[in-house]
């Protein structure tokens, strides 16, 4: 195993754990936001209870996101220094943006609700809210600008052997940047609503703490239907984005090895690399066409257009996208059926639509990861598309220090994955007192000495 | 003052404020074993960082992404070059997170024991590491002509490095007992009391110490001083900063205290940059070394950081006052406190061990 091999692994190793986490609290601090509106604008303490028992969530959920997002920060620089170098002029103010207007927000907001929500005045605990949902949310504009100048660069001119910047904001505003902010975001919103869902469904069913379940289960669907509706044109819109910058990774997505005009949209295929034709394809006739360019008679490009040298990753591309795809026809069946349930007034004792909704809890965190890997798989053999191959970027590392780095990784970041699901479900227990909350044993026994 | 020297300074400025704000909760996780010897004063300890940790440690995550922007050949060299002793202190920051968000959660003993370890060694490895590192750079690095460090993991673990590590590792002993003394009183702010002298002692015994070492080994790093010599208000503050402390903490003025243990960590980190201006990772063979002009981004990558940097940075400083303010006084494990009205079951409060 080379060391740029093993410096992809260990990068994709971290950036997928990481990237479990944010989409999570960027959905969750908009629901809470929410809930502290109507705290705010009504003073009831179901509210209230609501928005203390979600943050509880959030913030063990933050914090697992903030430990796994220290390293990604460095990574760039350790493990990746070449590709440093290249793109430092552009790549590393995005970064240090996202620190300045985004991570001091969060953490510092999040830190006064954990600690201080009964010391500040209801409109600043509001006020609060809102600024960690934007802190988070204004994180993942700066990170996707980063990553977006990766897949279109744009706005740079190459001097030695450097992009160097020649104008900001055409940089940061590449043409991949919008499409991909709003499509992640959203699909953000969706996670954190997902997850409401899901556990307001498992109090539901279990008959417990039904107020704040109910409340919290009609603001999810409410936003995941949004999300979801939204999600149509956003996804759409990015995919047409990436057929115009990067038409190769689009005919990944969609299987295509012969350019052709009327192309058809992929429902299902197989893809053989070998042969270099996709098996048993169905598709719908002309719309791929239609719906990239408006006309089914103006050419979509094929994989065979592109030396083998220049394509992405097919399997892994097409795939992740793929089932990205059928996971977000799942999603709007889900969210029309919680919608329509909750139009007649029937969704709180609906058995089969709350076990669905709780059994998809977690599945927008899986979807969100296959959309990222089908963005960067089809992103490859590019580390900057179209200006530095991937193998070309690592750091001149020995193999078996980053062989160590990684088991080291695997090691901490799967306990910590146990501990973050543990204590979800535990919070999540207690409060449906099927275990009992934590006792207030109080003054005495932390006066013990506990040696 | 061209850009290249005005990022210089922004980028101590960030480092600075990273010794500074982290210096403290590292201080108290350093000190945790000393300090916190029951139950209620590990809670105490914990609180009293509490809400501020992770907004310190943004700190070093902007000054990162600061450095990547305006010397990004620095970030590609420095962080490649120290790999194995950077994800060392990556996975103790990790440990640290973890640690300190979770004790609370934690129903055993047990776990909490296993917890405060990994606090324990999550404040104290960095602590340490940040100042050896920072001696290896200032001591000048073996680099290629591509700029790459060539000395190997254990080439970083020498003397000189290690003396400036310890002395790194005393100031933020100093920051954080200081910061003890102000947010806490009876008996942990007398044991805190008590620890002072001797760490006092210890930092400025081994400022002296690094101090002559420096002027014997790494004398390049005196030359600024013969140049320039309004840069000697660096050293001074030290100086000034550690001559105060003692005084300020015999006559309990403990905010005072903490500001002059500030003082001495600011003057300690300016008294490196400005030794080694314009390097910014000298080399063994100063051809090689990486300065604020051949390391930097182009005159509109700085300039448009400048910008990011002057709007941004005084919301953050408004802000983070402002939440320092609203936990301003002593910690109250009990009452209103941190730990907010206990009838609603806040979390985390600290609540009690089940045994």
């Amino acid at each position: 195993m080379d060391a740029v091999f093993l410096s992809r692994l260990q990068f994709g190793l971290t950036a997928f754990f990481h990237f479990l986490f944010p989409p999570l609290t960027i959905g969750l601090a908009t629901v809470i936001a929410i809930i502290e509106y109507y705290y705010w604008r009504r003073g009831k303490e179901l509210y209230d209870q609501m928005a203390r028992f979600w943050f509880k969530i959030f913030a063990i959920l933050f914090a697992v996101g903030v430990a796994s997002g220290i390293t990604m920060e460095f990574q760039f620089g350790t493990n990746w220094s070449e590709y440093s170098k290249f793109v430092g002029d552009i790549f590393g103010a995005p970064l240090a943006a996202e620190g300045v207007f985004a991570f001091f927000l969060e953490s510092t907001f999040v830190g006064l609700l954990l600690f201080g929500r009964d010391k500040i005045s209801r409109n600043m605990r509001f006020a609060s809210s809102v600024l960690v949902a934007v802190g988070s949310t204004l994180s993942a504009f700066w990170i996707i600008v980063a990553n977006s100048w990766q897949q279109t660069p744009t706005a740079y001119r190459i001097e030695g052997g450097r992009a160097v910047l020649t104008d900001f904001s055409a940089a940061v505003f590449n043409p991949s940047t919008l499409p991909r902010f709003l499509h992640t975001v959203d699909a953000a919103y969706i996670t954190g609503a997902f997850f409401v869902m899901g556990i307001s469904a498992y109090f539901l069913l279990r008959n417990r703490n039904t107020e704040i379940a109910g409340k919290s289960l009609k603001i999810a669907i409410i936003l995941a239907l949004i999300g979801v509706l939204a999600q149509f044109f956003l996804g759409h819109s990015h995919s047409v984005q990436v057929a115009q910058t990067q038409p190769v990774k689009l005919a990944a997505f969609e299987g295509i090895w012969d350019t052709q005009t009327h192309a058809s949209l992929n429902i299902i295929g197989f893809p053989d690399v070998n042969k270099e034709i996709t098996h048993f394809s169905i598709g719908i006739p002309g719309l791929l066409s239609w719906m990239v360019h408006g006309h089914s008679d103006t050419a979509i490009s094929g994989l065979k257009a592109f030396a083998p040298g220049d394509r992405p990753l097919i399997l892994a591309t097409y795939w992740s996208y793929r089932l990205m795809l059928l996971a977000a026809a799942w999603f709007a069946i889900l969210v029309s059926w919680g919608a329509y349930l909750l139009f007649k007034g029937r969704l709180y004792n609906n058995r089969p639509f709350l076990i669905a909704a709780m059994y998809s809890m977690l599945l927008p965190v899986l979807v969100n990861e296959l959309g990222w890997m089908a963005a960067e798989f089809g992103r490859q053999p590019w580390i900057v598309y179209g200006l530095l191959r991937t193998n070309l970027a690592a750091s001149p590392l020995p193999a078996y220090q980053i062989l160590l780095t990684i088991v080291l990784f695997i090691l901490v970041y799967s306990g910590l994955l146990m501990g973050v699901c543990y204590l979800v479900k535990r919070e999540v227990k207690k409060a449906s007192g099927e275990i009992p909350h934590q006792l207030e044993t109080g003054p005495i026994s932390m006066m013990t000495d506990i040696r | 003052m061209d850009l290249n020297i005005t990022w210089f300074l922004l980028v101590g400025v960030l480092i600075g404020g990273y010794a500074v704000l982290d210096g403290f909760d590292l201080g108290v996780g350093s000190l945790y074993p000393l300090l916190g010897k029951t139950e209620e004063q590990r809670l105490i300890l914990l609180q009293s960082i509490g809400p501020f940790w992770d907004g310190n440690e943004v700190w070093l995550l902007t000054g990162a992404g600061a450095i990547f922007a305006a010397f990004p050949l620095v970030y590609a060299s420095v962080f490649s070059g120290f790999y194995l002793a950077m994800m060392l202190v990556l996975l103790a920051l990790i440990l640290r997170v973890i640690a300190v968000e979770f004790r609370n959660q934690a129903e055993t003993l047990e776990w909490r024991t296993r917890l405060d370890v990994l606090f324990f060694l999550g404040s104290f490895l960095p602590a340490l590491l940040f100042g050896v590192a920072m001696g290896n750079i200032a001591r000048g690095l073996p680099l290629n002509s591509a700029h790459y460090y060539t000395g190997g993991f254990f080439g970083l673990l020498n003397p000189y490095a290690l003396l400036i590590g310890f002395l790194g590792l005393f100031a933020f002993l100093l920051q954080g007992n200081s910061y003890v003394l102000l947010k806490t009183d009876g008996v942990l702010q007398e044991k805190a009391r008590r620890l002072f002298l001797f760490i006092w002692a210890s930092c400025l015994t081994l400022y002296v110490l690094a101090s002559l070492y420096t002027y014997a080994a790494v004398p390049a790093l005196f030359a600024n001083y013969q140049k320039y010599t309004w840069f000697l208000i660096a050293p001074l503050l030290s100086v000034v900063g550690l001559a105060a402390a003692p005084w300020l903490v015999k006559t309990a003025r403990y905010g005072w205290a903490l500001l002059a243990s500030s003082a001495t960590m600011l003057g300690f980190i300016a008294t490196l940059g400005l030794g080694m201006y314009p390097s910014l990772v000298p080399a063994l063979n100063p051809g090689l070394s990486l300065t604020i002009y051949n390391a930097s981004s182009s005159a509109l990558t700085l300039k448009a950081m400048l910008i990011i940097a002057l709007t941004g940075m005084p919301i953050v400083l408004f802000y983070t006052i402002y939440v320092y303010r609203v936990f301003r006084g002593k910690v109250d494990i009990y009452g209103e406190g941190y730990s907010g009205k206990n009838n609603h079951g806040a979390w985390p409060p600290g609540g009690g061990i089940v045994r």
